[in-house]
Protein backbone atom coordinates (compact mmCIF):
# COMPACT_ATOMS: atom_id res chain seq x y z
CA UNK A 1 0.00 0.00 0.00
CA UNK A 2 2.73 2.18 1.17
CA UNK A 3 4.23 1.25 -2.08
CA UNK A 4 1.58 2.29 -4.20
CA UNK A 5 1.70 5.96 -2.20
CA UNK A 6 5.32 6.13 -3.34
CA UNK A 7 4.83 5.60 -6.78
CA UNK A 8 2.07 8.20 -6.78
CA UNK A 9 3.98 10.95 -5.72
CA UNK A 10 6.90 9.87 -8.07
CA UNK A 11 4.44 9.87 -10.92
CA UNK A 12 3.05 12.84 -10.13
CA UNK A 13 6.45 14.60 -10.29
CA UNK A 14 7.40 13.49 -12.85
CA UNK A 15 4.41 14.65 -14.70
CA UNK A 16 5.25 18.44 -13.00
CA UNK A 17 8.61 17.88 -14.37
CA UNK A 18 7.85 16.51 -17.63
CA UNK A 19 5.54 19.85 -18.75
CA UNK A 20 7.93 21.86 -17.33
CA UNK A 21 10.55 20.66 -19.72
CA UNK A 22 8.10 20.81 -22.35
CA UNK A 23 6.51 24.06 -20.86
CA UNK A 24 2.72 22.28 -22.75
CA UNK A 25 0.90 19.73 -22.01
CA UNK A 26 -1.84 18.93 -19.23
CA UNK A 27 -0.91 18.71 -16.01
CA UNK A 28 -4.77 18.60 -14.41
CA UNK A 29 -6.32 15.94 -16.20
CA UNK A 30 -3.36 13.86 -16.10
CA UNK A 31 -2.66 14.89 -12.10
CA UNK A 32 -6.66 13.36 -11.00
CA UNK A 33 -5.75 9.93 -12.77
CA UNK A 34 -2.53 8.97 -11.03
CA UNK A 35 -4.14 6.31 -8.59
CA UNK A 36 -5.87 5.10 -11.32
CA UNK A 37 -3.38 4.35 -13.51
CA UNK A 38 -0.89 3.47 -11.03
CA UNK A 39 -3.31 0.50 -9.50
CA UNK A 40 -3.60 -0.61 -12.70
CA UNK A 41 0.30 -0.97 -13.65
CA UNK A 42 1.97 -1.81 -10.55
CA UNK A 43 -0.94 -4.19 -9.21
CA UNK A 44 -3.76 -5.07 -10.93
CA UNK A 45 -2.73 -6.02 -14.99
CA UNK A 46 -1.95 -8.71 -16.33
CA UNK A 47 1.17 -7.39 -18.54
CA UNK A 48 4.96 -7.11 -18.73
CA UNK A 49 7.32 -4.21 -19.44
CA UNK A 50 10.36 -6.61 -21.08
CA UNK A 51 7.46 -8.35 -23.17
CA UNK A 52 5.43 -5.54 -24.14
CA UNK A 53 2.94 -7.48 -26.81
CA UNK A 54 3.10 -10.63 -24.74
CA UNK A 55 0.40 -12.75 -26.43
CA UNK A 56 -1.99 -12.69 -23.03
CA UNK A 57 -1.69 -9.50 -21.13
CA UNK A 58 -4.38 -6.93 -20.23
CA UNK A 59 -4.52 -4.00 -22.71
CA UNK A 60 -4.76 -0.40 -20.83
CA UNK A 61 -6.21 2.34 -23.67
CA UNK A 62 -5.89 6.13 -22.44
CA UNK A 63 -8.75 7.52 -24.68
CA UNK A 64 -8.08 10.88 -22.64
CA UNK A 65 -5.09 11.10 -24.57
CA UNK A 66 -3.83 14.43 -23.61
CA UNK A 67 -3.17 13.07 -20.43
CA UNK A 68 0.20 11.44 -22.53
CA UNK A 69 2.49 12.58 -19.39
CA UNK A 70 0.96 10.63 -16.75
CA UNK A 71 0.86 7.35 -19.30
CA UNK A 72 4.56 8.27 -19.66
CA UNK A 73 5.35 8.49 -16.43
CA UNK A 74 3.49 5.74 -15.82
CA UNK A 75 5.32 3.24 -18.47
CA UNK A 76 8.63 4.39 -18.13
CA UNK A 77 8.42 3.69 -13.37
CA UNK A 78 7.07 0.04 -14.64
CA UNK A 79 10.35 -0.49 -16.76
CA UNK A 80 8.91 0.18 -20.39
CA UNK A 81 11.66 2.19 -21.76
CA UNK A 82 14.18 4.57 -19.68
CA UNK A 83 13.05 7.52 -17.31
CA UNK A 84 15.54 9.74 -18.92
CA UNK A 85 13.32 9.76 -21.88
CA UNK A 86 10.86 11.87 -20.08
CA UNK A 87 12.70 15.03 -20.55
CA UNK A 88 12.15 14.46 -24.19
CA UNK A 89 8.32 15.28 -23.72
CA UNK A 90 6.29 17.12 -27.07
CA UNK A 91 9.89 17.55 -28.80
CA UNK A 92 10.93 17.16 -32.40
CA UNK A 93 11.74 13.89 -32.90
CA UNK A 94 10.62 12.15 -29.53
CA UNK A 95 8.98 9.01 -28.78
CA UNK A 96 6.92 10.45 -26.75
CA UNK A 97 4.56 12.54 -28.50
CA UNK A 98 1.92 15.23 -27.03
CA UNK A 99 -0.56 12.68 -27.47
CA UNK A 100 0.54 8.62 -27.25
CA UNK A 101 1.62 7.01 -30.87
CA UNK A 102 1.28 3.45 -30.86
CA UNK A 103 4.01 3.04 -33.45
CA UNK A 104 6.64 5.40 -31.52
CA UNK A 105 6.66 4.07 -27.89
CA UNK A 106 6.06 0.31 -26.50
CA UNK A 107 3.17 0.03 -24.15
CA UNK A 108 0.67 1.81 -26.25
CA UNK A 109 -1.75 -0.21 -27.44
CA UNK A 110 -3.56 2.25 -30.04
CA UNK A 111 -2.57 6.10 -30.78
CA UNK A 112 -5.19 8.43 -29.40
CA UNK A 113 -6.26 11.70 -28.33
CA UNK A 114 -9.17 12.98 -30.71
CA UNK A 115 -11.47 11.92 -27.39
CA UNK A 116 -13.78 9.56 -27.66
CA UNK A 117 -12.06 7.33 -29.88
CA UNK A 118 -10.35 5.89 -28.00
CA UNK A 119 -13.34 4.09 -26.04
CA UNK A 120 -14.90 2.98 -29.48
CA UNK A 121 -11.73 0.87 -30.37
CA UNK A 122 -11.65 -0.33 -26.63
CA UNK A 123 -14.53 -1.77 -27.77
CA UNK A 124 -12.96 -3.82 -30.86
CA UNK A 125 -9.92 -4.53 -28.74
CA UNK A 126 -12.35 -6.83 -26.32
CA UNK A 127 -14.29 -8.04 -28.62
CA UNK A 128 -11.09 -9.48 -30.21
CA UNK A 129 -10.02 -10.72 -27.15
CA UNK A 130 -13.39 -12.31 -26.90
CA UNK A 131 -12.96 -13.76 -30.07
CA UNK A 132 -9.42 -14.66 -28.98
CA UNK A 133 -10.96 -17.04 -26.56
CA UNK A 134 -8.11 -14.96 -24.06
CA UNK A 135 -8.22 -14.60 -20.13
CA UNK A 136 -7.71 -11.03 -19.93
CA UNK A 137 -9.14 -7.77 -19.93
CA UNK A 138 -9.28 -4.68 -21.45
CA UNK A 139 -9.08 -1.39 -19.34
CA UNK A 140 -9.84 1.73 -20.67
CA UNK A 141 -9.47 5.49 -19.16
CA UNK A 142 -11.61 8.37 -20.17
CA UNK A 143 -12.45 11.77 -18.96
CA UNK A 144 -15.67 13.14 -18.07
CA UNK A 145 -15.86 15.84 -20.47
CA UNK A 146 -14.94 13.68 -22.94
CA UNK A 147 -18.65 11.75 -22.63
CA UNK A 148 -19.83 14.65 -24.23
CA UNK A 149 -18.74 12.67 -27.82
CA UNK A 150 -21.15 11.06 -28.87
CA UNK A 151 -19.15 8.33 -30.33
CA UNK A 152 -18.88 7.28 -26.66
CA UNK A 153 -22.33 6.60 -26.12
CA UNK A 154 -21.99 4.16 -29.38
CA UNK A 155 -19.23 2.88 -28.22
CA UNK A 156 -21.05 2.05 -24.88
CA UNK A 157 -24.14 0.83 -26.37
CA UNK A 158 -22.13 -2.04 -28.27
CA UNK A 159 -20.06 -2.71 -25.30
CA UNK A 160 -23.25 -3.93 -23.51
CA UNK A 161 -25.18 -5.46 -26.71
CA UNK A 162 -22.02 -7.84 -26.94
CA UNK A 163 -21.98 -8.38 -23.39
CA UNK A 164 -17.68 -8.00 -23.19
CA UNK A 165 -17.68 -8.31 -19.73
CA UNK A 166 -13.81 -8.15 -19.70
CA UNK A 167 -14.26 -4.29 -20.61
CA UNK A 168 -13.66 -2.24 -18.02
CA UNK A 169 -14.07 1.64 -17.97
CA UNK A 170 -12.74 4.17 -15.99
CA UNK A 171 -14.31 7.73 -15.62
CA UNK A 172 -12.07 10.47 -14.72
CA UNK A 173 -14.72 12.60 -12.77
CA UNK A 174 -12.86 15.33 -11.95
CA UNK A 175 -15.64 17.83 -12.93
CA UNK A 176 -13.58 20.43 -15.02
CA UNK A 177 -13.32 20.51 -18.85
CA UNK A 178 -11.36 23.23 -20.63
CA UNK A 179 -14.05 25.97 -20.84
CA UNK A 180 -15.11 25.41 -17.28
CA UNK A 181 -16.58 23.13 -15.04
CA UNK A 182 -18.67 19.59 -16.60
CA UNK A 183 -21.73 21.24 -15.44
CA UNK A 184 -21.47 24.68 -16.97
CA UNK A 185 -19.79 23.56 -19.99
CA UNK A 186 -22.40 20.47 -20.91
CA UNK A 187 -24.56 18.95 -17.70
CA UNK A 188 -23.51 14.88 -17.94
CA UNK A 189 -26.90 14.57 -15.69
CA UNK A 190 -26.41 11.25 -12.98
CA UNK A 191 -23.54 9.13 -14.77
CA UNK A 192 -24.47 6.46 -12.52
CA UNK A 193 -27.83 6.04 -13.98
CA UNK A 194 -26.63 6.61 -17.24
CA UNK A 195 -24.09 4.11 -17.30
CA UNK A 196 -26.79 1.67 -15.40
CA UNK A 197 -29.13 2.28 -18.15
CA UNK A 198 -26.69 1.78 -20.86
CA UNK A 199 -26.38 -2.04 -19.50
CA UNK A 200 -23.38 -1.69 -18.03
CA UNK A 201 -22.40 -2.72 -15.10
CA UNK A 202 -21.85 0.67 -12.89
CA UNK A 203 -19.82 1.23 -9.78
CA UNK A 204 -18.99 4.51 -8.22
CA UNK A 205 -15.96 5.27 -6.52
CA UNK A 206 -16.29 8.79 -3.86
CA UNK A 207 -12.62 8.97 -3.78
CA UNK A 208 -10.43 8.17 -6.57
CA UNK A 209 -7.33 8.80 -5.00
CA UNK A 210 -7.95 6.18 -2.39
CA UNK A 211 -6.40 2.78 -3.60
CA UNK A 212 -8.09 0.73 -1.34
CA UNK A 213 -12.23 1.92 -2.75
CA UNK A 214 -10.27 1.53 -6.38
CA UNK A 215 -8.71 -1.39 -5.64
CA UNK A 216 -12.52 -2.85 -4.48
CA UNK A 217 -13.86 -1.37 -7.41
CA UNK A 218 -11.68 -3.97 -10.07
CA UNK A 219 -12.59 -6.41 -7.77
CA UNK A 220 -16.54 -5.96 -7.88
CA UNK A 221 -16.18 -5.10 -11.78
CA UNK A 222 -14.32 -8.40 -12.35
CA UNK A 223 -17.28 -10.25 -10.74
CA UNK A 224 -19.38 -9.16 -13.47
CA UNK A 225 -20.95 -11.94 -15.38
CA UNK A 226 -22.19 -10.86 -18.89
CA UNK A 227 -21.94 -6.90 -18.57
CA UNK A 228 -19.16 -4.48 -19.29
CA UNK A 229 -18.08 -2.59 -16.27
CA UNK A 230 -18.17 1.15 -15.77
CA UNK A 231 -15.81 2.38 -12.76
CA UNK A 232 -16.81 6.08 -12.32
CA UNK A 233 -14.32 8.18 -9.88
CA UNK A 234 -14.67 10.94 -8.30
CA UNK A 235 -11.37 12.86 -8.45
CA UNK A 236 -9.76 16.11 -7.82
CA UNK A 237 -8.73 18.08 -11.01
CA UNK A 238 -4.90 18.65 -10.43
CA UNK A 239 -4.77 16.50 -7.17
CA UNK A 240 -1.61 17.54 -4.90
CA UNK A 241 -0.56 20.62 -6.43
CA UNK A 242 -2.58 23.54 -4.50
CA UNK A 243 -2.82 26.12 -6.95
CA UNK A 244 -3.76 23.42 -9.64
CA UNK A 245 -6.38 21.79 -8.12
CA UNK A 246 -10.09 22.75 -9.37
CA UNK A 247 -8.91 25.21 -11.31
CA UNK A 248 -10.03 24.40 -14.72
CA UNK A 249 -7.15 26.95 -16.27
CA UNK A 250 -4.73 24.10 -15.37
CA UNK A 251 -5.84 21.36 -17.66
CA UNK A 252 -3.37 22.51 -20.79
CA UNK A 253 -0.92 24.75 -19.76
CA UNK A 254 2.46 24.37 -18.74
CA UNK A 255 4.12 25.44 -15.68
CA UNK A 256 6.36 28.62 -14.63
CA UNK A 257 9.57 27.59 -12.87
CA UNK A 258 8.56 28.94 -9.76
CA UNK A 259 5.45 27.05 -9.67
CA UNK A 260 7.51 23.96 -10.74
CA UNK A 261 9.15 24.38 -7.11
CA UNK A 262 6.10 25.17 -5.03
CA UNK A 263 4.59 21.96 -7.19
CA UNK A 264 7.24 20.23 -6.08
CA UNK A 265 7.71 21.02 -2.84
CA UNK A 266 3.88 20.76 -2.11
CA UNK A 267 4.30 16.91 -3.62
CA UNK A 268 6.98 16.15 -1.47
CA UNK A 269 5.67 17.23 1.91
CA UNK B 1 -24.35 -7.33 -65.72
CA UNK B 2 -23.57 -8.40 -62.45
CA UNK B 3 -23.48 -6.42 -59.05
CA UNK B 4 -20.78 -5.58 -57.27
CA UNK B 5 -22.27 -5.84 -53.86
CA UNK B 6 -23.55 -9.53 -54.26
CA UNK B 7 -19.68 -10.36 -55.92
CA UNK B 8 -18.27 -8.44 -52.19
CA UNK B 9 -20.27 -10.56 -50.17
CA UNK B 10 -19.36 -13.94 -52.70
CA UNK B 11 -15.91 -13.10 -51.68
CA UNK B 12 -15.72 -11.98 -48.11
CA UNK B 13 -17.51 -15.82 -47.71
CA UNK B 14 -14.68 -17.51 -49.54
CA UNK B 15 -12.43 -15.22 -47.91
CA UNK B 16 -13.63 -16.25 -44.55
CA UNK B 17 -13.68 -19.79 -44.70
CA UNK B 18 -9.75 -19.47 -45.60
CA UNK B 19 -8.95 -16.56 -43.18
CA UNK B 20 -10.04 -17.00 -39.75
CA UNK B 21 -8.82 -13.66 -39.01
CA UNK B 22 -11.34 -12.10 -41.33
CA UNK B 23 -14.32 -9.95 -39.34
CA UNK B 24 -17.10 -8.27 -40.75
CA UNK B 25 -18.83 -4.55 -40.21
CA UNK B 26 -21.59 -3.35 -40.63
CA UNK B 27 -24.13 -0.46 -39.87
CA UNK B 28 -27.45 -1.75 -40.12
CA UNK B 29 -27.68 -2.24 -43.65
CA UNK B 30 -26.01 -5.64 -44.31
CA UNK B 31 -28.69 -7.04 -46.57
CA UNK B 32 -27.73 -4.06 -48.89
CA UNK B 33 -24.09 -4.08 -48.54
CA UNK B 34 -24.10 -7.81 -48.95
CA UNK B 35 -22.24 -8.63 -45.95
CA UNK B 36 -25.49 -10.34 -44.64
CA UNK B 37 -23.86 -13.06 -47.08
CA UNK B 38 -20.94 -13.14 -44.47
CA UNK B 39 -23.07 -13.05 -41.47
CA UNK B 40 -24.85 -16.29 -42.57
CA UNK B 41 -21.67 -18.26 -43.32
CA UNK B 42 -19.99 -17.11 -39.55
CA UNK B 43 -22.15 -15.43 -37.48
CA UNK B 44 -19.62 -15.50 -34.84
CA UNK B 45 -17.58 -12.77 -36.89
CA UNK B 46 -20.16 -10.41 -38.49
CA UNK B 47 -20.55 -7.57 -35.85
CA UNK B 48 -22.98 -4.68 -36.50
CA UNK B 49 -23.19 -1.60 -35.06
CA UNK B 50 -26.08 -0.62 -35.20
CA UNK B 51 -26.84 3.33 -36.68
CA UNK B 52 -23.93 4.56 -35.34
CA UNK B 53 -20.85 4.69 -38.50
CA UNK B 54 -18.26 6.43 -35.98
CA UNK B 55 -18.13 3.57 -33.77
CA UNK B 56 -18.29 1.26 -36.92
CA UNK B 57 -14.76 2.28 -37.72
CA UNK B 58 -13.53 2.78 -34.15
CA UNK B 59 -14.65 -0.89 -33.07
CA UNK B 60 -13.13 -1.22 -36.54
CA UNK B 61 -9.65 0.22 -35.42
CA UNK B 62 -9.85 -2.19 -31.87
CA UNK B 63 -10.28 -4.83 -33.93
CA UNK B 64 -7.43 -4.53 -36.47
CA UNK B 65 -5.16 -3.35 -34.08
CA UNK B 66 -6.00 -6.52 -32.26
CA UNK B 67 -4.52 -8.16 -35.44
CA UNK B 68 -7.82 -9.31 -37.21
CA UNK B 69 -8.46 -7.78 -40.88
CA UNK B 70 -11.64 -6.02 -40.79
CA UNK B 71 -14.09 -5.52 -43.72
CA UNK B 72 -15.98 -2.52 -42.66
CA UNK B 73 -19.05 -1.42 -45.14
CA UNK B 74 -22.30 0.75 -45.01
CA UNK B 75 -23.65 3.12 -47.91
CA UNK B 76 -20.73 5.66 -48.92
CA UNK B 77 -21.77 8.51 -48.28
CA UNK B 78 -22.28 7.31 -44.26
CA UNK B 79 -19.15 5.55 -44.18
CA UNK B 80 -17.13 8.06 -45.41
CA UNK B 81 -18.47 11.59 -44.53
CA UNK B 82 -19.95 11.31 -41.40
CA UNK B 83 -17.13 9.17 -39.49
CA UNK B 84 -14.01 10.68 -41.35
CA UNK B 85 -12.14 11.78 -38.74
CA UNK B 86 -12.37 8.58 -37.09
CA UNK B 87 -10.96 6.56 -40.12
CA UNK B 88 -8.32 9.81 -40.17
CA UNK B 89 -7.10 9.34 -36.29
CA UNK B 90 -7.71 6.01 -35.79
CA UNK B 91 -7.77 3.46 -39.28
CA UNK B 92 -4.92 6.15 -40.98
CA UNK B 93 -2.81 7.05 -38.40
CA UNK B 94 -2.60 4.03 -36.89
CA UNK B 95 -2.26 2.45 -39.89
CA UNK B 96 -4.70 -0.39 -39.24
CA UNK B 97 -5.52 -2.84 -41.46
CA UNK B 98 -9.21 -1.92 -42.15
CA UNK B 99 -10.63 -1.96 -45.62
CA UNK B 100 -13.88 0.53 -45.99
CA UNK B 101 -15.88 -1.50 -48.56
CA UNK B 102 -18.81 0.53 -49.04
CA UNK B 103 -22.04 -0.31 -51.61
CA UNK B 104 -24.26 2.64 -52.85
CA UNK B 105 -21.85 5.71 -53.91
CA UNK B 106 -22.31 8.14 -56.69
CA UNK B 107 -25.48 9.54 -57.96
CA UNK B 108 -26.96 6.22 -59.29
CA UNK B 109 -28.21 4.81 -55.52
CA UNK B 110 -31.14 6.48 -57.15
CA UNK B 111 -34.75 7.66 -55.95
CA UNK B 112 -33.09 7.77 -52.51
CA UNK B 113 -31.80 11.44 -53.48
CA UNK B 114 -28.82 13.99 -52.47
CA UNK B 115 -29.16 12.53 -48.77
CA UNK B 116 -27.48 9.36 -49.91
CA UNK B 117 -25.84 10.02 -53.04
CA UNK B 118 -22.01 10.52 -52.28
CA UNK B 119 -20.19 12.40 -54.45
CA UNK B 120 -17.56 13.68 -52.16
CA UNK B 121 -15.84 10.46 -51.20
CA UNK B 122 -13.13 9.65 -53.30
CA UNK B 123 -11.51 13.13 -52.68
CA UNK B 124 -11.95 12.90 -48.57
CA UNK B 125 -10.45 9.07 -48.81
CA UNK B 126 -7.49 10.14 -51.21
CA UNK B 127 -6.53 12.68 -48.73
CA UNK B 128 -5.54 10.75 -45.89
CA UNK B 129 -2.41 9.68 -45.49
CA UNK B 130 -1.37 5.44 -45.85
CA UNK B 131 -5.10 5.33 -47.12
CA UNK B 132 -5.33 3.66 -50.68
CA UNK B 133 -8.42 4.05 -53.33
CA UNK B 134 -9.79 1.85 -55.36
CA UNK B 135 -12.80 2.62 -58.01
CA UNK B 136 -13.83 -0.59 -59.64
CA UNK B 137 -15.12 -0.15 -63.09
CA UNK B 138 -17.32 -3.34 -62.94
CA UNK B 139 -18.48 -6.55 -60.40
CA UNK B 140 -15.65 -8.53 -61.74
CA UNK B 141 -12.87 -6.50 -61.04
CA UNK B 142 -14.66 -5.57 -57.70
CA UNK B 143 -14.07 -9.00 -56.34
CA UNK B 144 -10.85 -9.15 -57.88
CA UNK B 145 -9.68 -6.40 -55.95
CA UNK B 146 -11.45 -7.18 -52.59
CA UNK B 147 -9.69 -10.50 -52.67
CA UNK B 148 -6.39 -9.10 -53.56
CA UNK B 149 -6.76 -6.28 -50.49
CA UNK B 150 -7.56 -8.70 -48.07
CA UNK B 151 -3.60 -9.91 -47.96
CA UNK B 152 -2.29 -6.51 -47.92
CA UNK B 153 -2.38 -5.21 -43.75
CA UNK B 154 -3.28 -1.91 -44.38
CA UNK B 155 -6.11 0.44 -44.78
CA UNK B 156 -8.18 0.87 -48.32
CA UNK B 157 -11.75 2.00 -49.40
CA UNK B 158 -13.14 0.32 -52.14
CA UNK B 159 -16.20 1.95 -53.46
CA UNK B 160 -18.94 0.07 -54.79
CA UNK B 161 -22.16 1.23 -56.60
CA UNK B 162 -25.33 0.02 -56.05
CA UNK B 163 -26.88 -1.38 -59.18
CA UNK B 164 -25.96 -3.62 -61.46
CA UNK B 165 -23.20 -2.25 -64.10
CA UNK B 166 -22.35 -3.35 -67.51
CA UNK B 167 -19.26 -5.96 -67.40
CA UNK B 168 -16.36 -4.17 -68.80
CA UNK B 169 -14.08 -7.38 -68.25
CA UNK B 170 -14.63 -11.12 -69.10
CA UNK B 171 -15.26 -14.26 -66.95
CA UNK B 172 -11.64 -15.38 -65.70
CA UNK B 173 -10.10 -11.82 -65.30
CA UNK B 174 -7.62 -11.51 -62.92
CA UNK B 175 -6.35 -7.97 -61.65
CA UNK B 176 -2.50 -8.32 -61.66
CA UNK B 177 -2.48 -5.18 -59.17
CA UNK B 178 -2.55 -2.44 -62.40
CA UNK B 179 -3.77 0.23 -60.89
CA UNK B 180 -4.34 1.85 -64.67
CA UNK B 181 -5.60 -0.35 -67.61
CA UNK B 182 -5.52 0.46 -71.02
CA UNK B 183 -8.75 -0.53 -72.25
CA UNK B 184 -8.70 1.03 -75.76
CA UNK B 185 -5.68 2.43 -77.49
CA UNK B 186 -6.06 5.41 -79.27
CA UNK B 187 -3.88 8.80 -80.40
CA UNK B 188 -6.33 11.90 -80.47
CA UNK B 189 -7.68 11.87 -76.54
CA UNK B 190 -6.85 9.99 -73.32
CA UNK B 191 -10.40 9.38 -71.51
CA UNK B 192 -9.64 8.54 -68.27
CA UNK B 193 -12.32 6.67 -66.26
CA UNK B 194 -13.05 5.08 -63.09
CA UNK B 195 -16.38 3.02 -61.99
CA UNK B 196 -19.38 2.37 -63.80
CA UNK B 197 -17.61 5.44 -66.47
CA UNK B 198 -15.37 3.27 -67.62
CA UNK B 199 -18.05 1.15 -69.67
CA UNK B 200 -19.77 4.50 -70.83
CA UNK B 201 -16.15 5.77 -72.02
CA UNK B 202 -15.79 2.69 -73.73
CA UNK B 203 -18.92 3.24 -75.77
CA UNK B 204 -17.90 6.96 -76.52
CA UNK B 205 -14.67 5.17 -77.77
CA UNK B 206 -17.09 3.09 -80.31
CA UNK B 207 -18.78 6.74 -81.24
CA UNK B 208 -15.61 8.48 -81.68
CA UNK B 209 -14.19 5.87 -83.85
CA UNK B 210 -17.19 6.68 -86.12
CA UNK B 211 -16.07 9.83 -86.84
CA UNK B 212 -12.66 9.20 -87.59
CA UNK B 213 -11.29 9.69 -83.85
CA UNK B 214 -8.97 7.38 -81.80
CA UNK B 215 -9.63 7.38 -78.23
CA UNK B 216 -7.42 5.90 -75.91
CA UNK B 217 -9.23 4.91 -72.49
CA UNK B 218 -7.98 3.58 -69.41
CA UNK B 219 -9.08 2.85 -66.41
CA UNK B 220 -8.02 4.39 -63.04
CA UNK B 221 -9.50 1.54 -60.78
CA UNK B 222 -7.20 2.30 -58.11
CA UNK B 223 -6.93 6.49 -57.39
CA UNK B 224 -4.59 6.49 -54.88
CA UNK B 225 -1.54 5.61 -55.05
CA UNK B 226 -2.27 6.49 -59.06
CA UNK B 227 -0.46 5.04 -61.76
CA UNK B 228 1.44 8.76 -62.88
CA UNK B 229 3.76 6.51 -65.25
CA UNK B 230 0.31 5.26 -67.79
CA UNK B 231 -1.42 8.90 -67.36
CA UNK B 232 1.78 10.42 -68.46
CA UNK B 233 2.69 7.84 -71.09
CA UNK B 234 -0.85 8.23 -72.70
CA UNK B 235 -1.15 12.44 -72.88
CA UNK B 236 2.85 12.24 -74.06
CA UNK B 237 1.16 10.17 -77.25
CA UNK B 238 -2.23 12.26 -77.61
CA UNK B 239 -1.92 15.70 -76.25
CA UNK B 240 -4.96 15.80 -74.54
CA UNK B 241 -6.67 14.66 -71.34
CA UNK B 242 -10.59 13.92 -70.00
CA UNK B 243 -11.00 12.51 -67.14
CA UNK B 244 -14.84 10.82 -66.22
CA UNK B 245 -16.05 10.49 -63.25
CA UNK B 246 -19.34 9.18 -61.40
CA UNK B 247 -18.56 12.12 -58.37
CA UNK B 248 -17.44 15.69 -58.20
CA UNK B 249 -15.12 17.42 -60.38
CA UNK B 250 -13.34 18.45 -57.28
CA UNK B 251 -10.93 16.22 -55.34
CA UNK B 252 -11.53 12.91 -57.29
CA UNK B 253 -10.69 11.56 -60.33
CA UNK B 254 -10.16 14.41 -62.12
CA UNK B 255 -7.75 16.51 -59.50
CA UNK B 256 -5.78 12.91 -59.37
CA UNK B 257 -5.07 12.92 -62.87
CA UNK B 258 -4.56 16.53 -63.05
CA UNK B 259 -1.93 16.65 -60.27
CA UNK B 260 -0.06 13.69 -62.32
CA UNK B 261 -0.14 15.60 -65.97
CA UNK B 262 0.89 19.03 -64.32
CA UNK B 263 3.27 17.95 -62.88
CA UNK B 264 5.38 15.28 -65.57
CA UNK B 265 3.39 16.81 -68.83
CA UNK B 266 0.77 19.71 -68.91
CA UNK B 267 -1.86 18.94 -71.64
CA UNK B 268 -4.99 20.44 -71.58
CA UNK B 269 -7.80 18.21 -69.66
CA UNK B 270 -11.03 18.58 -69.91
CA UNK B 271 -13.40 17.05 -66.31
CA UNK B 272 -16.75 15.17 -66.65
CA UNK B 273 -18.33 14.41 -63.36
CA UNK B 274 -20.82 16.29 -60.71
CA UNK B 275 -20.14 20.15 -61.36
CA UNK B 276 -20.45 21.49 -57.79
CA UNK B 277 -23.42 20.19 -56.85
CA UNK B 278 -26.09 17.85 -54.93
CA UNK B 279 -27.51 15.04 -56.60
CA UNK B 280 -31.11 14.23 -57.04
CA UNK B 281 -33.94 11.92 -56.96
CA UNK B 282 -34.48 9.49 -60.15
CA UNK B 283 -33.83 6.81 -61.69
CA UNK B 284 -30.23 6.05 -62.24
CA UNK B 285 -30.26 5.96 -65.81
CA UNK B 286 -32.26 9.13 -65.72
CA UNK B 287 -29.54 10.61 -63.62
CA UNK B 288 -26.69 9.93 -65.82
CA UNK B 289 -28.50 11.89 -68.36
CA UNK B 290 -29.40 14.17 -66.32
CA UNK B 291 -26.24 14.53 -64.89
CA UNK B 292 -24.58 14.59 -68.72
CA UNK B 293 -22.85 11.33 -68.00
CA UNK B 294 -23.58 9.62 -70.48
CA UNK B 295 -21.50 8.07 -73.51
CA UNK B 296 -22.77 10.67 -75.80
CA UNK B 297 -21.96 13.18 -73.35
CA UNK B 298 -18.21 12.26 -73.33
CA UNK B 299 -18.04 11.57 -77.11
CA UNK B 300 -19.36 15.46 -77.50
CA UNK B 301 -17.25 16.86 -75.47
CA UNK B 302 -14.03 14.64 -76.64
CA UNK B 303 -14.72 16.19 -80.15
CA UNK B 304 -15.68 19.83 -78.50
CA UNK B 305 -11.83 19.27 -77.16
CA UNK B 306 -10.58 18.09 -79.93
CA UNK B 307 -11.82 21.25 -82.01
CA UNK B 308 -9.91 23.40 -79.41
CA UNK B 309 -13.14 24.26 -77.42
Amino acid sequence: MQILKDTAKIIRKDIINMIFKAQSGHPGGSLSSVEIMTLLYFEVMNIDPKNPNMDNRDKFILSKGHCAPLLYAVLARAGFFDITELDTLRKLGSRLQGHPDMHTLPGIEISTGSLGQGISASVGIALAQKLDKKDSYTYVLCGDGELDEGIAWEAFMAAAHYKINNLIVFVDNNGFQIDGQTCNVMELGDLHKKFEAFGFNAIYVDDGHDFDKLRNAVVSAKKSADKPSCIICKTIKGKGVSFMENNASWHGKAPSEEQTKQAILELEA
Amino acid sequence: MAEMRKLYGQALVELGSINKNIVVLDADLSASTKTSMFKEAFPDRHFNAGIAESNLMGMAAGLAVSGKTVFASTFAVFGTLRPYEIIRNLICHNNLNVKIVCTHAGVTVGEDGSTHQSIEDIAIMRALPNMKVFVPADAAQAYEIIKAQANVPAPAYIRLTRSGCADVYKEGYKYNNIGAETLNEGKDISIFACGLMVDKALKAAQILAGKNISAEVININRIKPIDENAIIKSVNKTNLALTVEEHSIIGGLASAVAEAVVKHSPVRMGFIGIEDTFGTSGKSDELLKYFHLTETDIAHRAISMLKGN
